[in-house]
């Protein structure tokens, strides 16, 4: 068993937090700029200010959008990496972390007592920064940060559907939900989609599916071609970049499921942003922290 | 792409149409949720407001904020979502004379039919385009109600220079491109659903 150096990695964790909010990922902005090629009127004046955004976000290391999310991880464990029994530092290397990036990036103060309107001001409080942690295979464990805007968060939505509606009414609630967000989450989205579970893992597969890089399809083909079904229909809805009509509305649709109850058919649909920002770091056997996205 | 200085022309913001791409450049201000009931009661409660706010555009924005020798500086500062500040925006006209409102996602009928009534105009700026409206701000003129309402939702009284894209989406003639897009898009919801 090896000791986690936590200086290493919250040196690691800050500037990968500033990246995060400061560019796109490849596959993204590749997106971005294919639609925008083949976009006119109010739908190409939307996508050229996105370009926009992010070349001065990259050239200049400003947050692209003031909205900086409130600070979210997604923890990987590998079950075979030596620094398993370390999990438990984690919690305070992300506090650090998103501390320091809070000032030196800087990040928006964005974590609001629900009460009494506190603000710490450093984006940490009661369970901020939100840790989800899972096991995996291998020897790696990769730390996915996840900094999400409100207005997309707040399209989400958790239906309890009826059962018998099957994978159409699956289909139905997406394209529904589309239609009915308009440009509220910042479109050209990435749709997250979480079906089966219960009601919270629904939800936590819909977001967790987001981290999936843009046009990467699922490992099953059935779920692959849902992905691309759906990704065609919503752009059929004419929604448009930031809702001005045109195309496109999605960028892509992420679908992620768990075996359900028969009872029960949750369908979790969370909407990111064309903004979509993420960063990724792993830890190797040897101890060594690399930043991969 | 028509170039609108501050103060404001009521004549030239009334004869803007949707569809029309424009920016602006003078002062603008900020206001969110918090900003907007803060200054109405102020007005309501007979309390002088530190600046005139009809002169300038109102823009939805929480900038993210550092400070610089001293002075404030605007990192990032793209628009929120508007439609939250509709149950303020015809209050807000009648009290302040504001003619033009900047966010994302559009706004409803009450404030449709406010811009009707003062010859306004709502436009949309790209949202989560913080790092470009940035660049058109030059300076912070001034904040006001920084410490009772926190950095993302004071009154920000900035400096901009050819501050957009801006597109105008709902117009003082009683036009809405949300409405125009909405319909569209109830159609072709339609049309795909019988498809699948």
């Amino acid at each position: 068993m090896g000791t986690m150096n936590t200086d290493r990695l919250t040196e690691k964790l800050v500037p990968a937090i500033r990246d995060s909010v400061t560019s796109l990922p490849q596959p993204t902005a590749d997106a971005l700029r294919s639609a925008k090629e083949s976009a006119d009127g109010g739908a190409a004046v939307q996508l050229e200010a996105m370009l926009e955004a992010t070349d001065i976000g990259e050239r200049e290391a400003t947050p692209i959008c003031q909205d900086t999310g409130v600070p979210t991880f997604f923890v990987e464990i590998g079950r075979s990496s030596p620094y398993v029994e370390d999990i438990g530092e984690l919690e305070s290397v992300f506090t650090n972390a998103v501390r320091r990036a809070s000032e030196e990036v800087p990040l928006r103060p964005n974590t609001v007592h629900p009460l009494t309107h506190d603000n710490p001001g450093d984006n940490t409080g009661r369970h901020v920064p939100y840790i989800d942690y899972h096991m995996a295979d291998g020897e790696d464990i990769t730390i996915h940060y996840l900094p999400k805007g409100g207005g997309s968060e707040n399209m989400a939505q958790l239906t309890m559907m009826t059962p018998g509606r099957g994978i159409e009414g699956v289909k139905e609630l997406v394209l529904e939900r589309v239609a009915s967000m308009e440009g509220k989450p910042c479109p050209p989205t990435v749709l997250g989609i979480g079906i089966g579970g219960g009601a919270n893992i629904a939800m936590n597969l819909a977001k967790e599916s987001i981290l999936r890089p843009v046009g990467e399809r699922h490992e099953e083909p059935e779920i692959a071609e849902l992905e691309e079904e759906l990704t065609e229909k919503a752009n059929a809805l004419e929604v448009g970049p930031m809702g001005v009509g045109g195309q496109p509305t999605v960028l892509d649709v992420k679908i992620e499921y768990a075996h359900r109850h028969p009872a029960s058919f949750p369908v979790g649909i969370i909407p990111q942003c064309w903004c979509n920002r993420r960063a990724a770091v792993s830890i190797d056997p040897d101890g060594s922290v690399e930043v991969i996205e | 792409m028509k170039e609108l200085t501050t103060p404001l022309d009521p004549e030239e913001v009334a004869e803007l149409e949707v569809g029309d791409p424009f920016t602006v450049s003078g002062k603008i201000f900020t206001a969110r949720d918090a900003a907007h009931e803060k200054l109405l009661a102020e007005h309501e409660a007979g309390n002088e407001i530190p600046v005139d706010l009809g002169k300038y555009p109102c823009y939805h924005s929480g900038p993210v904020v550092n400070k610089k020798d001293g002075r404030w500086n605007i990192v990032s500062a793209g628009p929120t979502t508007s439609i939250r500040m509709e149950m303020f925006e015809p209050d807000f006209m009648d009290a302040f004379g504001t003619r033009i409102f900047i966010g994302k996602g559009g706004m409803a009928e009450d404030t449709l039919a406010a811009l009707g009534k003062h010859g306004g105009v709502y436009a949309q700026f790209t949202g989560g385009a913080g790092s470009l409206a940035a660049a058109s701000i030059k300076e912070v003129d001034d904040v006001f109600y920084l410490d009772e309402l926190g950095i993302p939702e004071a009154v920000w009284l900035l400096d901009v220079e050819e501050y957009g894209p801006l597109l105008v989406t709902m117009d003082s003639h009683g036009n809405s491109l949300h409405d125009e897009v909405s319909e569209n898009i109830e159609k072709n919801l339609e049309a795909v659903k019988s498809d699948l």
